[in-house]
């Protein structure tokens, strides 16, 4: 048995180990197959990667905070499209005409309590009827796509206002927009899940949550806030995603909500709650998103990469599982 | 009684889980037919033995032999095959499924295909639920059941096998005295066809109606062993905790205050009726009862767990209406719940975090918290409580039993409250610690604390309070004083007795 500290360790560095592991490899395998001139880890290259990180990312880490409180959400990538939406097509309501470039913000504040509100929904069923979050997020994954289509149909909803694409293209020291929403977002939550009441209280209620409910923790209107903060990153990321592609397919967004997971769970957060991190959270997204580029740059096509993905996660969730066994007490199956 | 080969004998059986040694080289045997009791405290390692027993652990050393023949017993199945079935405290049943189901699960008879050949099952079960003599057919679905008719589907799956073997572990716990008198009859006929029944429980009565022998466990090691009919309830508990059982108290009549919490008529549905009671600070009122008296549950309505039916609890003389925990400790009642692990702690955390989990909200300089202040009280209750940690770092969950106790009645102590609720203090707790904890509950009541203590031990009971309350069946009996209680008095008014003279 290793000692519960090396194994402390080795969870939480191994998310970095991993990263590590993967730019060695692509370095090397792309010396020797790359079609392309650069090297993998160039400086422009890498900077790219972290952009391109940021909306699964940003979602990702509000499902850390959902996962540690023992509770899941499929309806983010719903959220996000619907989200994008109102983002995009608010921009043209006649109302706002006589605002210029003051729509963006405007635009702006309304996506963002779209997905707050989205999410405020998903979290009051859960509280108020007790049904379980997976449940009560399958449906409204669904119910919430069907109003992206109920919107506008099939079609596109389309609206490109160029200031806000500078915004969003520009770079500030050296990183883009996005990336810092991004680095913003980990920081700010990592903040509240390690210093504050709140995330003290979500550890507590996903580790135990009788023992929270007689610490006298109200968990219910707790679990709302949560599903309130992942609704509005959602339209976070949709707000930092589509002020730069000015156009949102009714499909866009599917499949969000697993890869946020697969994040997740890639950092080591326990879909059972009660653990996890938001920097590792970070380090999972970097390492699927490495993943990736990696595949792509040395050749392979986009199959290959997600069934690469697949076989590492659950790889990783065997070694976690090999790591966290307390003894041979464990039932098998 | 000890001539013959016996059904089943362990030798020098040693099992050690990390930092515990939970059995020390126990020695036990049955005799076909004969009913051997076996006596321990809670942790004394009764449920590690059976577990053994029945192929669920696997002994460090030692060795398990049936019928005289070493045998190696990798799981519950092998043990079940080799004719040992261990029928447990809890029940493990699909309650979705048929009792027929339940009794055959994992050995359901098929024909061509893998079909469930239905008759055959339905035939077998069904034969076997009326050598018990249960009122219910094989088709029942067993979630229908009552607790009693589940123990009987348990008992039921025992019989499929040839068994040599049976142990019951506290078959009682959930039954009422007809149900029991029903298992008994099936205990003395099992006994009869020649089986070796090991029966756990700690209630005395019971032990002197149906055993023939008696082997008492003490700190995972084995005491001695006691022929039924030539011993006496006293003697038993002598082996038992180690010293004949003192009744006197360290109840010095402290100086009391007002009454801090008073209920009156208070009924919670089936589970309590009209229950009315006060405490004072600077006083312990210990409610004794057996499992199901509904004590918990009173626990729980005054925390704000459970929502009563009628009745008034008073704080201070004052109505007050608790409807969560929330508004329970903001009135300053505090619950130190009976299963520490499940409903106490939050054993991922660390022991700073679980103690000031209630109160972390007040500890906050700007928006976040207050490491230094939560240190700071962490440290003057580890100190105050003597609680042994080598740091508030150190996971709760590494704690021993008594410590992590502590660490709960800290949490609350901490916020200062008028009332502490203590259900079963000291279950699963060495018997080191036990008496600290005891003294610690002493000395919250001379500070001032009105102290309510739930406790299924009798020798607890009478140790910590200055009154006693007496459950049975969602009925407060009696209050004793310290002066008036007795172990006979107490003992009927947990078992009825006294209301049926009186009623």
């Amino acid at each position: 048995m290793l000692s519960e500290n090396t194994a402390r360790l080795l969870k939480q560095g191994a998310i970095w180990g991993f990263i590590v592991l993967e730019l060695i490899f692509f370095s090397v395998a792309g010396h020797f197959l790359s079609l392309s001139e650069g090297a993998f880890m160039d400086l422009d290259n890498m900077l790219l990667l972290l952009k391109q990180s940021a909306p699964i990312g940003i979602i990702a880490l509000g499902m850390t905070v959902i996962m540690i409180n023992g509770n899941i959400d499929l309806s983010v990538g719903a959220i996000f499209a619907l989200s994008a939406v109102v983002l995009l097509d608010s921009m043209t309501w006649p109302i706002f005409d006589g605002l210029g470039d003051w729509v963006i913000p405007v635009s702006w504040l309304l996506a963002l309590l779209t997905g707050t509100v989205l999410g405020a929904v998903n979290g009051l069923i859960v509280w108020k009827t007790g049904v379980d979050a997976f449940i009560v997020t399958l449906g409204s994954m669904l119910g919430y796509r069907g109003l992206v289509f109920m919107y506008n149909g099939e079609q596109p909803t389309s609206e490109l206002n160029w200031t806000l694409v500078d915004f969003a293209e520009a770079q500030f020291l050296g990183l883009h927009t996005a990336t810092w929403f991004l680095l913003a977002c980990t920081l700010a939550l990592w903040l509240m899940m390690n210093k504050t009441v709140h995330g003290r209280n979500a550890y507590a209620i996903g580790d135990n949550c009788d023992a929270a409910v007689n610490a006298g923790i109200r968990v219910g209107p707790h679990m709302l806030k949560n599903f309130m903060l992942i609704g509005f990153l959602s339209a976070l990321s949709a707000v930092v995603f589509y002020s730069e592609s000015g156009s949102v397919n009714p499909n866009d967004g599917s499949l969000y909500e697993l890869w946020a997971i697969t994040a997740v769970v890639l950092g080591g957060t326990k879909l059972a709650g009660g653990s996890g991190s938001v920097i590792s959270t970070f380090g999972g997204v970097i390492a699927i998103q490495l993943l990736r580029k990696g595949l792509g740059y040395i050749g392979s096509d986009t199959e290959t990469v997600n069934l690469v993905i697949g076989l590492i996660l659950i790889a990783v969730l065997y070694l976690d599982r090999q790591l966290n066994r307390k003894g041979k007490e464990e039932l098998r199956i | 009684m000890t001539k013959g080969t016996p059904a089943l004998r362990l030798s020098g059986i040693v099992k050690t889980f990390p930092g515990v040694r939970a059995l020390d080289g126990v020695s036990f045997d049955v005799m076909p037919g004969e009913v051997h009791a076996l006596l321990g405290e809670n942790g004394a390692g009764k449920s590690t033995l059976m577990k053994t027993l029945a192929g669920m652990h696997q002994p460090n050393e030692g060795d398990i032999f049936i019928e005289e023949k070493k045998v190696v017993m990798r799981s519950p199945m092998e043990a079940k095959a080799k004719g040992v079935v261990l029928i447990h405290q809890e029940l493990s049943l699909a309650e979705e499924l048929s009792a027929a189901e339940n009794i055959y699960l994992g050995e359901l008879p098929t024909k061509s295909f893998g079909r469930v050949d239905w008759a055959t099952l339905y035939d077998k079960a069904g034969a076997i639920l009326k050598r018990l003599n249960c009122s219910f057919g094989p088709k029942t679905i067993v979630g229908d059941l009552s607790i009693a008719n589940m123990q009987m589907v348990e008992i039921a799956r025992a019989l499929t096998v040839d068994a040599k073997a049976v142990i019951f572990d506290e078959p009682t716990a959930s039954l009422t005295d007809a149900e029991k008198s029903v298992l008994f009859d099936i205990i003395r006929d099992l006994k009869a066809r020649g089986v070796g029944i090991v029966y756990i429980s700690h209630r005395m009565d019971e032990i002197f109606t149906i055993s023939d022998r008696i082997s008492v466990l003490r700190d995972g090691a084995y005491r001695g062993t006691l022929i039924t009919r030539d011993t006496n309830e006293e003697e038993v508990t002598k082996l038992m905790i180690g010293r004949s059982l003192d009744l006197t108290r360290n109840v010095q009549p402290a100086e009391m205050g007002d009454v801090a919490i008073a209920v009156k008529g208070l009924s919670c549905g089936k589970l309590f009726q009209d229950i009315s009671f006060e405490v004072r600070s600077g006083e312990v009122l210990g409610f004794y009862g057996l499992v199901g008296a509904g004590r918990t549950e009173i626990a729980e309505t005054l925390f704000g767990l459970r929502t009563p039916s009628a009745g008034q609890i008073l704080i201070d003389g004052e109505v007050v209406r608790i409807n969560s925990p929330v508004d329970a400790i903001r009135r300053g009642i505090s619950l130190v719940p009976e299963s520490r692990k499940e409903q106490g702690l939050v054993l991922g955390m660390n022991c700073k975090d679980n103690m000031t989990l209630p109160q972390v909200g007040d500890l906050t300089a700007g928006p976040f918290v207050s490491d230094g202040a939560e240190i700071a009280i962490f440290d003057q209750y580890r100190d105050k409580l003597s609680i042994k940690t080598p740091g508030w770092r150190q996971k709760v969950g590494n704690l021993s039993g008594g410590n992590q106790q502590k660490i709960v009645i800290a949490k609350w102590l901490s916020m200062q409250p008028k009332v502490l609720i203590v259900d079963e203090p000291t279950r699963g707790i060495d018997v080191g610690s036990k008496s600290e904890i005891h003294s610690l509950i002493r000395e919250l009541a001379k500070q001032g604390y009105a102290v309510i203590v739930i406790s299924s031990e009798m020798p607890e009971v009478l140790q910590v309070s200055d009154r006693i309350a007496a459950m049975y069946h969602g009925r407060l009996m009696r209050i004793f004083t310290s002066q008036e209680v007795t172990e006979d008095n107490l003992v009927q008014a947990i078992s009825g007795l006294n209301s049926e003279r009186v009623a």
